[in-house]
This record gives C-alpha cells, sequence and structure tokens, in this order.
C-alpha cells in the first residue's frame, strides 16, 4: 500500500478529531436535558469511517447506522448543519425533519444514517447497481454493525451483491456490543467476517482501532470494486466508548472496561504515537488541528443552540415532489 | 381508440415503451425474464404470468432477474432510485410485502422528508393483488390500503387495460414511490388502448357510468361487478353511477364528493377486508364532507374479516358478487 | 295515399351499434316539417338532434326518453293527419315484426381507418364511397376525422370520399414540423398524392379551412372546389381565450366549459366527447403540437394569415357555411367575400355547424359539389 502523504496524515487526523470532538460534545451537551431524542455515539470508532471513507469521492454513496455521525462526517457531511439537526433546528442539514438517526446528504454521497437495524444494506446494493449503470467506477459501502450482522437484510444484501457482481463494500463494525448484548453471544460464528465465504466475497479482519489498517483493507476492497471485482466484507474489531444510546447505564459492560479501552487502544493515541515518532507529522501540527477542531465544535453547538426550530407550515412540506 | 389489447399487454407496452424513452428505466423482480443461470431458454418466464416477456431480448442488461430476496432487491430498487435511476421491480404477490416493507414504507417512503426534502425516490414496486385465483390465503390478498395508509407512498389499481398503460407511464415518469397494483383476475380483459405512449395522472377518479340514484365508488375488479350491478340495476329504474378511483393515493376527493352530492346515496365497493380499508376511508370521507347531503347511510360491501379461503365454493362466497352489490344498492336506493 | 313515414335510428359512424333517446323536441300530435329535429340521440361516442326530411303530423314515439334501441330501429312514425290510427298501427307492427337489429360483424362490412405513410409521417385516414369525384374533408384545430360523422356517410353516396387526421392530431403523428398552415397543407397534398387522388373538392372545417385554402394557395392543381364550414382564414378575429383554455386543459373539469363553447345546444357535449378528446389531449406529443399550432397560426391571440386573395384570384368554385351563433370565429367573417362565393349562415347554430345542423349541411355540400 502507498504511503500517505503529510496532507493526507493530516487530514485523517483531522476527521477523526472532528468525529471524536463532535460525539464528546453532544455527549455533555445531551446530558443537559436540551438536545431532543435519541443519540448514540460513535466515540472510539473513529478510524473505521475515516479509514473507509478516505478512498471515497462524493459520487460514491454510503449507508449508515443509527450510529451515523461518524460516518457523516467522515464522507464531508457538515459537522456545523449535522450539530444543528441534531438540535432540531431547522437550520440542520435535514431542516430539522431527520434528527440523530436521519442525517443525509445525498449531495455528498451520504444515504442516511438509518434508524432501522440492517436498513442500509439493500439500499447500497442499489447504489452500488446504479454506480454499473453510470460506468463511472462508482462503489457503495455499507457500514453495519455487529447486530445488523444477523438482520435477514445484510445476509440478502450480501448474497445479492454477489450474485449481481456489485461494486460493494460491507463493512462490519463490530464493537462489542449490540445494545446490551455481546456480540460474541449473538454472533453465531467466531467472526462476523466468517460469513464473507458463505456469499462467495473476500473478507478481511481489521484492528478497528489502528486507522493505517482499516485504510489499507478498504483501499483493497475500493479498488476490487472499482474494478469490477466485486463485494468484499471487512469486519472492523474495536468496541465503542458510550452506551447503545446516550442515557445507557452501560451495566452491562465491565468496570474499567471504557477506561482501558482509551488508555491503551484508543485511535487517535496510536495514530498520534506513530506518525510523531516516524516524523511524518510533528505534535505540533497535530495540536493545532486539536486546537481549531474544538473551535469547530464550539461554533457548531453555539448556533445550533441559537437557532431557530422548524415552522408550523414545514410539518406537511416534503412528503412528495409532487401530490398528486 | 387505436387497438383492442389485454391489460397485461397493455403493462407490457408501456414498459417496452418507457424503456425506449428513457436509459435509466430498468426492471427486476423474480423471474421477471427468467432462466438465469438455467441451460434452457432465456426469457423463460417473463414474470410469473408472463407480464414482462419479450423484455429481457430488447434491452438485454435492463431487465434483471433476482434471487427470492425481496428485501435485498426491493431495497436495492429504492437506493437505486435514489441514486438516479428509475427502477420498477416486481413483487410478485403483494402478500410478500411482508418481508420487505420496512424498505417501502421506512425507507422510501420516508427518504424525502426526513432528509429534509433533498432526496427522491423515483422507484416503482409493480405487484399483483386480489383474489379468484383460488391461490389461497397467501397468494389472494387486497393489500392496497396497508400503503395507502403511509405518507410518502403513492398507489395505483387500474382497472382497465386503458388505465393500466396509461398509469404505469404514469409511475414511471413520477417522482415520488410507487405502487403499483394489477389485479391478477383483470390480465385477460381487453380494451381500446392507443399504440402511442400516453399518461394517466394520480388523484383522478374515472366516472364509468353516469347516473343519478346511486353513487358506486370502487376499484380493481370490482369496478366491473360494479358495472354489472348497475346494469341489472337499470331494469329495476335505480341508476348507479360508477366511479372507479384509479389512484387511492392520490384519492380523488373532490369527485367523490361530487356524486354524492348529486345522487345522496353511496356505496364502497373493496374486495378487501373490512377493517381499516379503502372502503372505510371513503365511507368516512362522505360522513364527514357530504352529510349534509346524505339520504341513506353508507354502505359498504367488502369481503368478510377472514383470510381468503381455498376452496372454490368458499373463495365465490368471500369475494363480493355483483348480486350483493346490487343487494346494496337497492337498499341503499330504497331507504327512508 | 298519403306516405305514412317510418322513422328510425340513425347509423352515425362505423362502430354506432345502438343509441339512446335522451329528449323529445316534439310530441304526437305535433306538427312536423321537413328538417326539424324530433329528438336527441346519444351513442357512446356523441349525442346529435334526429333530423326528418318528412312532413306531416307525428303520430308514434317509439321510444321513452332514456331508452335505449339498435341502429336502424324504428323511433317514430310521421304522417298526415288524415292516415287512420289502424293504419298506422299496422306500419308500425309490420316494421317490428321484421325488424331485425344489424350483428355487430356488419363493422367488418363498411371502410375502417387506415394508416398510411406520407413522407415519414404516418398519417390516420377514412376512405368512403365507391364512386365519383374525389373529396377530401379537413378537420380543424384539436379535432379529427371523427368530427365529420355526420357528413362522411352521406357525401359518400355520390363521391370517394377521404377523411383524415391531420398531423398532431387523432391517430396520425404528431410531429407537425415547424407548425405551419403551409406545411400541414403540404401533407394534405402529399397525402392526396400518396393515395392517387390528383385532384379533390377540398371540404374544410375551421382550421382545416384555412388548410384548404393554402392548399389552394401553394397548389391550386390539386384544387376542384373549396367548401369552407366556420372557416379560419377569412378575418382576423378568433377566440384566442377558447384555443389557450383548449391547450391547457388537462383534467375534464377544464376542457367541459371550454368544449361547450363549440357549440350552440350545449347538450351535444357529452361525457364521452369530452372523455375521447382527454385521452387525446394525454397522447405523447399532442401539448407541444397543439402549442406550436396555436403559437405559429394564432400569434398573439389573432388569425395569422388570410386568404381572401385566393378567393379574389383564383375561379375556383367557393362555399362558405357557417353557423350564426358561432363563438369561436365569428360569422361575421362570411360576410364581404366575393360576389362568387356562395354563403350560406344557419342560425341558431354554433362552431360545429357541420354536426348541429347535419341534414342541412349536407344538403348544402351535396348540391355545390355536385
Amino acid at each position: 500500500m502507498a504511503k500517505l502523504s503529510k496532507s493526507q496524515l493530516l487530514q485523517a487526523y483531522r476527521t477523526m478529531r472532528t468525529i471524536r470532538e463532535f460525539e464528546e460534545r453532544v455527549h455533555t451537551e445531551f446530558a443537559t436535558g436540551e438536545i431532543p431524542g435519541f443519540v448514540h455515539l460513535y466515540a472510539g470508532e473513529e478510524a473505521s469511517a475515516t479509514g473507509v471513507c478516505m478512498h471515497l469521492r462524493d459520487d460514491d454513496y454510503i449507508a449508515s447506522t443509527h450510529r451515523g455521525h461518524g460516518h457523516c462526517i467522515a464522507k464531508g457531511v457538515d459537522p456545523v448543519g449535522m450539530m444543528a439537526e441534531i438540535y432540531g433546528k431547522v437550520t440542520g442539514t435535514c431542516k430539522g425533519k431527520g434528527g440523530s438517526m436521519h442525517i443525509a446528504d445525498l449531495s455528498r454521497g451520504m444515504m442516511g444514517a438509518n434508524g432501522i437495524v440492517g436498513g442500509g444494506g439493500p439500499l447500497i446494493c442499489g447504489a452500488a447497481l446504479a454506480a454499473k449503470y453510470k460506468r463511472e467506477g462508482g462503489v457503495g459501502v455499507c457500514f453495519f454493525g455487529d447486530g445488523a450482522s444477523n438482520q435477514g437484510t445484510i445476509l440478502e444484501a450480501m448474497n445479492l451483491a454477489s450474485v449481481w457482481n456489485l461494486p460493494a463494500i460491507f463493512v462490519a463494525e463490530n464493537n462489542g456490543y449490540a445494545e446490551s448484548t455481546s456480540s460474541s453471544w449473538s454472533v453465531a460464528s467466531d467472526n462476523i467476517a466468517d460469513r464473507g465465504s458463505a456469499f462467495g466475497m473476500p473478507s478481511v479482519i481489521v484492528d478497528g482501532f489502528d486507522f493505517f489498517a482499516a485504510h489499507e483493507a478498504a483501499g483493497e476492497a475500493v479498488k476490487r470494486a472499482r474494478e469490477g471485482g466485486g463485494p468484499t466484507l471487512i469486519e472492523m474489531k474495536f468496541m465503542r466508548y458510550y452506551g447503545h444510546f446516550e442515557g445507557d447505564q452501560q451495566t452491562y459492560r465491565g468496570a474499567d472496561e471504557v477506561k482501558k479501552l482509551r488508555e491503551e487502544k484508543d485511535c487517535l493515541l496510536r495514530f498520534r504515537k506513530r506518525v510523531v515518532s516516524a516524523s511524518e507529522v510533528s505534535a505540533a501540527d497535530l495540536d493545532a488541528v486539536d486546537k481549531e477542531v474544538l473551535a469547530l465544535i464550539d461554533r457548531a453547538v453555539t448556533k445550533a443552540k441559537a437557532d431557530p426550530k422548524p415552522e408550523a407550515a414545514d410539518l406537511l412540506t416534503d412528503v412528495y415532489v409532487s401530490y398528486p | 381508440m387505436a387497438r383492442t389489447i389485454s391489460y397485461q399487454q397493455a403493462i407490457n407496452e408501456a414498459l417496452r415503451q418507457e424503456m425506449e424513452r428513457d436509459p435509466r428505466v430498468i426492471v427486476m423482480g423474480e423471474d421477471n425474464a427468467g432462466g438465469a443461470g438455467s441451460p434452457g431458454e432465456q426469457d423463460a418466464w417473463g414474470g410469473v404470468l408472463g407480464v414482462t416477456k419479450g423484455l429481457q431480448p430488447r434491452f438485454p442488461d435492463r431487465v434483471l432477474d433476482t434471487p427470492i430476496s425481496e428485501s435485498a432487491f426491493i431495497g436495492a430498487a429504492i437506493g437505486a432510485a435514489a441514486a438516479g435511476m428509475r427502477p420498477v421491480a416486481e413483487l410478485m404477490f403483494i402478500d410478500f410485502m411482508g418481508v420487505c416493507f420496512d424498505q417501502i414504507f421506512n425507507q422510501a417512503a420516508k427518504f424525502k422528508y426526513m432528509f429534509g426534502g433533498k432526496a427522491e425516490t423515483p422507484v416503482v414496486i409493480r405487484t399483483m393483488i386480489g383474489a379468484g385465483f383460488r391461490a389461497a390465503a397467501q397468494h389472494s390478498q387486497m393489500l392496497t390500503s396497508i400503503f395507502t395508509h403511509v405518507p410518502g407512498l403513492k398507489v395505483a389499481c387500474p382497472a382497465t387495460p386503458y388505465d393500466a398503460k396509461g398509469l404505469l407511464i404514469q409511475s414511471i415518469r413520477d417522482k415520488d414511490p410507487v405502487i403499483f397494483c394489477e389485479h391478477k383476475l383483470l390480465y385477460g380483459i381487453k380494451g381500446d388502448v392507443p399504440e402511442e405512449s400516453y399518461t394517466v395522472p394520480f388523484g383522478e377518479a374515472n366516472v364509468v357510468r353516469e347516473g343519478n340514484g346511486v353513487t358506486i365508488v370502487t376499484y380493481a375488479r370490482m369496478v366491473h361487478f360494479a358495472l354489472q350491478a348497475a346494469g341489472e340495476l337499470a331494469k329495476k329504474k335505480i341508476d348507479c353511477e360508477v366511479i372507479d378511483l384509479r389512484t387511492t393515493s392520490p384519492m380523488d376527493e373532490a369527485t367523490i364528493l361530487e356524486s354524492a352530492e348529486k345522487t345522496g346515496r353511496v356505496v364502497v365497493v373493496d374486495e378487501a377486508n373490512p377493517r381499516c380499508s379503502v372502503a372505510t376511508d371513503v365511507a368516512a370521507l362522505v360522513a364527514q364532507k357530504a352529510f349534509a347531503s346524505m339520504k341513506a347511510p353508507v354502505e359498504m360491501v367488502t369481503a368478510p374479516h377472514v383470510p381468503v379461503p381455498f376452496s372454490d365454493a368458499l373463495e365465490d362466497l368471500y369475494i363480493p358478487s355483483p348480486a350483493r352489490i346490487a343487494a346494496a344498492v337497492e337498499r341503499v336506493a330504497n331507504y327512508g | 295515399m298519403p306516405a305514412i313515414h317510418s322513422i328510425t335510428v340513425p347509423k352515425w359512424g362505423l362502430s354506432m351499434e345502438k343509441g339512446r333517446v335522451t329528449a323529445w323536441h316534439r310530441q304526437v300530435g305535433d306538427r312536423i316539417s321537413s328538417g326539424d329535429e324530433i329528438c336527441d340521440i346519444e351513442t357512446d361516442k356523441i349525442s346529435g338532434g334526429l333530423e326528418v326530411t318528412a312532413g306531416g303530423v307525428l303520430r308514434r314515439q317509439l321510444a321513452k326518453e332514456g331508452e335505449e334501441l339498435p341502429v336502424g330501429a324504428l323511433v317514430a312514425v310521421v304522417a298526415d293527419a288524415e292516415v287512420p290510427e289502424d293504419e298506422v298501427d299496422a306500419v308500425v307492427a309490420a316494421f317490428q315484426a321484421s325488424f331485425v337489429p344489424a350483428a355487430a360483424a356488419d363493422a367488418g362490412e363498411g371502410p375502417a381507418p387506415q394508416k398510411v405513410d406520407v413522407g415519414g409521417r404516418r398519417i390516420r385516414y377514412l376512405k368512403s364511397g365507391l364512386s365519383g369525384d374525389a373529396v377530401l374533408l379537413l378537420h380543424g384545430f384539436g379535432g379529427d376525422l371523427g368530427n365529420w360523422l355526420f357528413n362522411h356517410q352521406a357525401l359518400a353516396e355520390k363521391h370517394v370520399v377521404y377523411a383524415l387526421d391531420l398531423p398532431g392530431h387523432g391517430e396520425s403523428s404528431k410531429d407537425v414540423g415547424a407548425g405551419t398552415l403551409d406545411e400541414l397543407a403540404a401533407v394534405a397534398a402529399a397525402f392526396l398524392e400518396t393515395v392517387g387522388v390528383e385532384r379533390a373538392h377540398l371540404v374544410g372545417h375551421s382550421l382545416g379551412g384555412a388548410v384548404a385554402l393554402a392548399m389552394a394557395s401553394s397548389a391550386p392543381e390539386r384544387v376542384r372546389s373549396l367548401s369552407l364550414v366556420s372557416s379560419a382564414g377569412l378575418g382576423r378575429e378568433i377566440n384566442a381565450a377558447y384555443i389557450e383554455a383548449f391547450v391547457r386543459a388537462a383534467n375534464r373539469n377544464a376542457l367541459k366549459p371550454c368544449v361547450a363553447q363549440l357549440y350552440a345546444d350545449e347538450r351535444l357535449v357529452t361525457r364521452q366527447l369530452v372523455d375521447n378528446l382527454l385521452k387525446y389531449k394525454r397522447l405523447e406529443g399532442v401539448d407541444a403540437a397543439l402549442r406550436k399550432l396555436a403559437d405559429n397560426l394564432f400569434p398573439g391571440g389573432t388569425q395569422g394569415r388570410l386568404f381572401h386573395d385566393v378567393l379574389a384570384s383564383s375561379n375556383v368554385p367557393a362555399l362558405v357555411v357557417w353557423g350564426a351563433e358561432d363563438r369561436i370565429i365569428p360569422a361575421s367573417h362570411a360576410a364581404g367575400l366575393p360576389a362568387r362565393v356562395k354563403v350560406e349562415v344557419l342560425a341558431d347554430r354554433g362552431h360545429m355547424v357541420q354536426m348541429e345542423a347535419a341534414g342541412a349541411v349536407n344538403r348544402l355540400l351535396a348540391s355545390f359539389i355536385g
């Protein structure tokens, strides 16, 4: 795999840091009670979204899950609009009508976070099918969780992608838990990746805390898809830092589980250690990024809090293109 | 008009003409060509009842057979639509909606709204409805009301070959997701259909028979039964107006109300089960908005609240008959 | 002996099998003159008045209002007042005893519309009549060869009569090219060439009249005579609001009041008429074709081209017929024409005068064309 340039490394770091600070801030703000509904935080999983989406263009599509903020940011959706959307404001990415679980931006190839577990698999088969007709080498990536790996739609989608030889990449983000049940209990095979061969597609297991491993595996899969080689299954193994949803007491987890992960496995720490010690990027450069990102997130929250909510008339719009 | 063809041929022609006009139109479904991977004839079936026959040889890479995997391929059609194609996917029997309903009602129907207006899902899902084939409980239902209920979906149920072609062409050109319901007992009926392309708009009911005595509101196969009943009733000097809804979402409320206000007597005929149906929907509309004009309570003629039975002796009792329709109309005509 | 006239249900158009008597205009005992309309008959395509050519007293009505009878069935009996009742009864009885409705299979006997390629465009036409001069019937804006339903067979008794659908109309190609009168005239002339007709009597209604005039101007060698019915091309005025509304109308509720303006008697606007027009308007390419034609032929809401010079300079025989109550093109256009032009304005009739006064118009055409 080709070495990443300094600007690429900085871009990767910026993306991961933006996701991390976005999620950490949502965590603290949610606790104040100001954010409506449910949020599901991606903190800890940044390497997966970042490593995969760095290979994608705007006309490649991704489908995401209820835990979609990371995929959105990695695919280029504006974090300021995202924050406003989470607060239910009219300036949000979806005009306040979708919320955290349904953030989408089709102009950036983001086919939506999805409130239905496994909902994205068939949709990405569709995007990949469309890409085949467009003949521009476009691909579709379906991010799904260990919970979704047991949902019929994902299994059907993998079969269909194989049968139709679609330019699709299935990224199973095995973060250790499906809601409160551990993935080792609910997934019948040892690895989700084992399921790939059942559908005739190449599969690979990746340490999801390692950006470089994720980036490399994704690069191979995207290249294979673009060149007409069909689908791939990538299993990212890692763990989420927060609960299934904000408010989840996480009593199902071990006592110091998250603390240990943050100290020993954290993808941002590992990235920093590696690039600094290899003198590819300086600590000062990374610190500068940290500072800029914090300012961005701060701005996003301030704006989201101040922006107006949708008006009553907005309730009835955007259901159809035309009716009749 | 031009020439006489069958409902089935009209649908095939609509697909062919739209595929010729727009390269983004693709057709997919179980056995839509038939023979995929098999040693024998390709385009072996052209759909389980032959509706899509002849399309694959003409458009070799745009007619896709699928595995028996509804949630995957219906969802794929929806995703492809969101990504700029114009897919026409076939859900072979509406009874199979259970295995793919999420993709239809939670994804396709809601993209535009959830994404703040910034998505379009111009997918058409063709599906077979209706009883009378002795196909029993899981292959004979009329589940149009369930789709009609969902905001974001449009639902069409043509009763004639002319409407089948025009509504399908309209559905393919429409930018919203459409459930296109083909009554399996109507495939063989014939009618005048122009050779050229044309559209029939959504939300426009058709008054297939004008009359001043009693209004019959109905759709799909029951339109023909209602006309039969009306013919018999004319001999008894009961003058029926028969309205074919053509699309249940959007539904042409204005035409229903105009007729209800004219006659003051309304009978709704619906082949589906009675609870939460198109029949109750129309009855509620009339009760709410035409109450002042009513001279009799609204009557509904529907199937009973039971699954579709297999034995022909029972299935023929299940389906509303022209005689049952006529009896209801007579009660309403003589009320008061 | 004074005659007893059996009035039967006419056959309007090849596919007509039955008609419904919708309204009686004369009651038993009323005096009838030749040309009177005694009742209205409605078919699944059209509604029209039943005109009698006999005189006398209406002695029997054989159908109630709302009753449907097959083509050829006895509808009324007209006879002089002094003819005894029992003789009238005998005529009725004899008729009913021997009457057999024509089977649907008879439709195969008569002529059916056909399609032919004219210079790359598909043109639908109907040819009827076995001998005599050729006649070409040209319909108006938004119409089709069915506009001549009440005239075609009558003229075919003594002529070979062609009626075609102009480009953009009926079942002909919807490609109107530049959408000019000359283009339409060229297609009509090319049609005659294609079907092997060297010269024809042209009968044009409304826009069709202007097409006929344009043919007389550009291809005079093809024109035997001109019969111009409610014709365009004879004055600037046109009901531009009607044209615009017709082009724009996308559903029944918009189309019905618009189309009603074509007739003096609005009862002739049946549901079927409106539905058939709506189906036509929904065909691919019709919208664009009508829009282009309207923009070209009626720029700024007036008629773009006049043909008084053609009428003045040509020696082609010309007949002009109008309905006095024409709300689309005023009957005043029939006035001030060169003296050699025969002019007839029929009282109480609207723009579709060839339908509303079919008997009178057929007689005028027959005696003019010869």
